[in-house]
């Protein structure tokens, strides 16, 4: 008995040895439904949503706003950028303060979630589910008690902004590390591990040259997870500081409070850019989709 | 064939670390040894853990303590009382506020449920082309800086308002709406999709060929099938609602509880608040309310995987 035998038929060939009374009705109905037209929706959504305000944005980023109300092409924004040392000021302060936080969060996030992740440390499940708790409890109210409590010690953003801001980020950003990494060392290879110690290799160059090599996914989308968001934070930079320190996020707040459509379009349009620019330089290490809470639930 | 035992036998014995069972004593002390280092550094990275739990908890812990107590500013003690309790129950604003939070997560949601996941079946079964430019565009918002999603949202509403609609502030409920629905509606669409891949394709077939149209073929052989992804992409939009503050300051207009003023959520209104001073009392003692309903959502989680996972244990060794 040959396979062809059992082939089951296909569409096309069921289709062809219907009744022709069904295929009647079939083409008499004037819109047959099929299951990809159910992305219509969703991607008119995106279309609209998504797609469209990017356009608005860069519609508005290089254009001026008149008096009578029209949109004229303008590289106002632009030129005021770029010549106003306080705003690329503010670029500066982001980059620093965002480079920071991450390289914090991932010194203080790395071993415990290896620590975490190894039965040999830790065998408590509960224990991972209380390092993402806090993520549960509204962050603009996490971050108020952090503030009231380090001005209780004597820390506030009168006296160290600086300080106060770092804890105030590191704080609300170490959940975001711990859990991509986390999810990366429960997937490490045991037995290349045990191999590299087994040929003689001691702890500390089985740690360098297998455990972080094997994580590097983990690190890279932790570290993009806190870097943008660092950046572009508004409400812990903002409290913590008591106005003090200036990143993006607090810069574009206060062109949309003050209704500067276009210098906020374009100093969004930058951010965007950025944002382009680092997932470009990360994307090779990208190999799950894993981010921003995926393993959560 | 004896040339050959030796030449295993030979490397194994220069390579091993530890001593061969010839001398008893020796391997006796060596574990010895071992399991000491092993419980100093199990010690170690248990009490490291437990540092930095502590630490992350600080605030959180001290405003709970605090909240028992109803001085003006956390630091002073004046008494255990219950009062904030019955403050924050009588505190118009915050009930208002949190009041608004849930139903903008809620219907925010439903919303990016049924879009994302329609969105994603309907992406599965369509031409890869179109796929990946469905799937493109999803993860823009994913990656993109909320400020800048809800800087390009407002940026539209105003153009829409000022050329579309005459020169109306178009800012509402329903502009909020959006912004929280773009906000969570990505994650529902990547939470559905691996479940949607996991599928037996030929699940949808079978139903068609005992009678389903297609429909109920959808309805009663694909949803269910996809259902823990449709809901873990549901729990994800809600944490992410819930939490949300930029997007909900910028997008958001007069409506809702709020009646004619603009719509306040828990974020925007805490906010406001710590702006002027410090946390207000009435929220420490919500911060002890949502913190004891996230511990008991957290510990009932754990306790009903723990469930699960052994009862699978079970059904396994039976079938074995």
């Amino acid at each position: 008995m040959s396979s062809s035998n059992l082939r089951l038929p296909n569409q096309e060939e069921v289709h062809k040895n219907l009744p022709a009374k069904a295929e009647g009705r079939k083409a008499k109905r004037f819109f047959s439904f099929k299951r990809r037209y159910m992305a219509f929706p969703y991607s008119i959504f995106l279309l609209l949503f998504v797609i469209f305000p990017i356009f608005i944005i860069v519609v508005y980023a290089f254009t001026e706003t008149t008096e009578s109300g029209s949109l004229v092409f303008s590289f106002n924004a632009l030129v005021g950028f770029f010549t106003t040392p306080t705003k690329l000021n503010v670029l500066i302060v982001s980059l620093f303060i965002g480079i920071l936080n991450t390289l914090i969060c991932l010194v203080i996030g790395y071993p415990v979630a290896y620590f975490l992740a190894s039965k040999k440390y830790n065998t408590n499940t509960i224990l991972v589910m209380l390092f993402v708790m806090p993520m549960w409890i509204n962050f603009v109210l996490r971050t108020g008690a952090t503030r009231d409590v380090l001005s209780w010690m004597g820390v506030n953003g009168g006296n160290h902004p600086y300080l106060a801001t770092m804890i105030g980020l590191v704080y609300n950003y170490l959940p975001f590390t711990i859990l991509p990494l986390y999810t990366t060392m429960l997937k490490l290879d045991k037995s290349q591990i045990e191999a590299a110690s087994d040929l003689g290799a001691n702890r500390f160059q089985t740690f360098i040259k297998s455990i972080v090599p094997q994580s590097v996914p983990g690190i890279v989308s932790a570290a993009e997870m806190v870097f943008m968001p660092t950046m572009s934070t508004y409400v812990v930079s903002d409290t913590l500081s008591e106005g003090k320190i200036t990143l993006f996020g607090n810069i574009i707040y206060l062109n949309f409070s003050q209704s500067q459509w276009n210098e906020g379009s374009f100093m969004a349009l930058i951010m965007l850019i950025l944002v382009a620019v680092s997932l470009f330089a990360t994307r090779k290490f990208q190999k799950d989709d894993s981010r921003k809470g995926g393993a959560l639930w | 064939m004896v040339n050959n035992t030796e030449a295993v036998a030979l490397p194994t014995e220069t390579l091993s670390t530890t001593p061969t069972v010839k001398d008893p004593h020796k391997l006796e002390k060596f574990q010895k040894r071992e399991r000491a280092h092993n419980l100093i550094e199990k010690t170690l990275a248990q009490s490291f853990i437990w540092i930095v739990l502590i630490l992350m908890y600080i605030p959180i812990m001290v405003l709970i303590a605090f909240s028992f107590t109803s001085a003006t500013n956390i630091g002073t003690w004046t008494g255990f009382t219950w009062q904030l309790y019955g403050d924050l129950f009588n505190d118009a604003e915050i009930m208002t506020a949190l009041g608004n939070t849930i139903i903008i997560a809620v219907v925010s949601s439903i919303i990016s449920v049924v879009l994302g996941t329609s969105g994603a079946i309907g992406a599965f079964y369509s031409k890869k082309a179109v796929r990946e430019v469905i799937e493109n565009v999803t993860q823009i918002p994913v990656v993109n800086a909320e400020i800048v999603i809800a800087m390009s949202l407002t940026v539209m509403f105003v153009f829409c308002g000022s050329y579309l609609f005459g020169g109306t502030n178009i800012f509402s409920f329903w502009t909020l709406l959006i912004g929280h629905v773009i906000l969570s509606l990505p994650f529902v669409y990547l939470s559905v999709k691996p479940k949607l891949q996991q599928m037996d394709p030929a699940l949808y077939e079978a139903a068609l060929d005992l009678g389903c149209n297609q429909s109920q073929a959808l309805r009663k052989a694909v949803i269910p099938e996809i259902m823990p992804g449709i809901a873990s992409g549901f729990l994800l939009s809600i944490t992410l609602s819930l939490d949300d503050f930029i997007v909900t300051a910028f997008t958001r207009g007069a409506g809702l509880l709020s009646g004619d003023k603009t719509i306040e959520t828990l974020s925007t209104l805490v906010q406001a608040k710590i702006k002027k001073g410090p946390v207000p009392p009435a929220m420490r003692a919500l911060t002890t309310v949502i913190f004891l309903f996230v511990l008991s959502l957290v510990i009932g989680v754990t306790i009903y995987r723990n469930v699960k996972s052994k009862q699978r244990k079970v059904r396994k060794g039976r079938g074995n």
